[in-house]
């Protein structure tokens, strides 16, 4: 299966200067690089809590006790 | 807590009335045997251990795996997790189907919700999870063997399969809830397949100079002949533990998987599990799920540069040694001395010297740990 892309515009200075900062690095592209820092970015934003009813949290804490892993 | 690869914690383990209706219709389904392998993955995949995973893989997730590194929906994920049938098998099976999984006793262990059925190409999966299809890598063996059609679909636990290791066997949810318990922010994973050593000793207490707590992981399942027996690395890290750790600092945990010796691939594997365990950081080693000398002894490490997106911070070790001059567990970053002064952390080694019934010197191992292997009537596997 070939890999999936899509175009996107920047601005030609913006690719200029990313081509000057990856010369010499082991990012081999401009895209390579731009997907990272997407990637890189979204993995920042907060994930919703996960939602644990105290019931579920007061069996998972008792199994914890019995097997000796808290007091 | 860091959250789940994927954002959500999977849980597909039926609760008694399921369980039971599930096992009333059992008879009238179609039934496939699993291999101990395969029902290693069916677990992992119910109790969370590879969330976002929900089931086995279909077609479209297998080639993003095999070619992008990353699930369809770009969540990095590098090792196919798949169910193979023979054709004739496969030809029984409809899609939209419930089909039930079994051990090598005919027990139901899950139910399939058969989504899709797809060819592949074995080679192709080889060489591009394994970089080879030479039948001497472990990993490459078993998919050269594998059967010809793969099954997709969600799975739901029926019930988890014994272990004889029940104590010390925990669930992402249940490590989350430990991890919170004990105050613990920032999480070391730690994973190992053999005894502690001195320098693995020295690695978890490196980590844990800035981390609040270790997380020692022993992998459980598909040893080769000559590995140490399960029974043993795990009452050798019970001693360790006990005697030389804080035990408010680290706690161990099996993982029931079959390792893959995918090498850089199975570096990232890692560190997604130990992400769904709580884990903040992972320990990444020289050679880390390598096999032979088939991947660079730091292309574990390097493949991590592709992955800005894992959120699970690897921390990278080098090899350590003992120095006679330094009087410590050191590598070549801090020790000046030559070779003759540095004594190496050799696993066969250490082993060889255990089979000719000798203690390895407490510069290699701990004398509390090297007594239990003693004191093993067979610590290696047949």
């Amino acid at each position: 299966m070939d890999k999936e892309f899509t175009t996107i515009s920047i601005p030609t200075s913006l690719v200029k200067q990313i081509e000057e900062s990856i010369q010499g690095t082991d990012v081999s592209s401009v895209s390579s690089y731009i997907a990272k820092i997407v990637r890189e970015a979204l993995s920042k934003k907060d994930a919703e809590p996960d939602v644990f009813s105290k019931e579920d949290e007061e069996k998972v804490k008792e199994r914890l006790k019995a097997l000796g892993y808290i007091d | 807590m860091i959250a789940p690869h994927g954002d959500k914690l999977i849980e597909r383990v039926l609760d008694d009335n399921q369980r039971g209706d599930i096992i009333e219709r059992a008879p009238g389904l179609l039934h496939i045997r699993l291999d101990a392998g395969s029902i290693s993955d069916v677990e992992n995949i119910a109790t969370g251990v590879f969330s976002p995973l929900a089931g086995f893989m279909g077609r479209e997730d297998f080639h993003h795996v095999l070619n992008q590194l990353r699930l369809s929906n770009d969540l990095p994920w590098t090792i196919p997790i798949v169910l193979d049938v023979d054709k004739s098998e496969a030809a029984r099976l409809k899609a939209g189907s419930q089909v039930i999984l079994t051990n090598d006793e005919s027990d139901p262990v899950a139910v399939l919700h058969l989504e899709e059925k797809y060819d592949y190409d074995r080679e192709e999966m080889a060489r591009k999870v394994f970089g080879t299809t030479d039948a001497v890598h472990p990993g490459a063996a078993k998919v050269l063997n594998m059967k010809d059609v793969l099954l997709s679909g969600k799975i739901d636990l029926i019930q988890k399969p014994p272990t004889p290791f029940a104590r010390f066997k925990l669930t992402p949810r249940e490590t989350r809830e430990l991890f919170k318990e004990k105050g613990w922010r920032t999480v070391v994973g730690f994973q190992t397949c053999g005894i502690p050593h001195l320098g693995h000793e020295h690695v978890q207490k490196s980590a844990l100079a800035f981390a609040d707590g270790v997380f020692i992981s022993p992998v459980v399942g598909g040893k080769k002949r000559g590995d140490y027996r399960d029974e043993v690395i795990l009452a050798s890290y019970e001693e360790l533990i006990k005697t030389y750790d804080l035990k408010e600092r680290a706690v161990m945990a099996i993982l029931q998987m079959e390792m893959r010796h995918a090498g850089p691939r199975e570096a990232i594997f890692h560190a997604v599990i130990r992400k769904n365990f709580g884990c903040t950081h992972i320990i990444i080693g020289r050679d880390q799920a390598g096999v032979g000398n088939y991947y660079h002894p730091f292309a574990a490490q390097d493949i991590f540069e592709e992955f800005p997106d894992l959120r699970i911070v690897p921390l990278f070790f080098r090899s350590f040694y003992y120095c006679k001059k330094c009087l410590s567990v050191v590598n070549e970053t801090i020790c000046p001395h030559p070779p003759p002064d540095q004594i190496h952390y050799s696993g066969t080694e250490i082993r060889d010297m255990l089979l000719r019934g000798e203690s390895p010197p407490p510069e290699l191992v701990r004398p509390e740990v090297a007594k239990i292997i003693r004191d093993t009537k067979n610590p290696f596997n047949d």
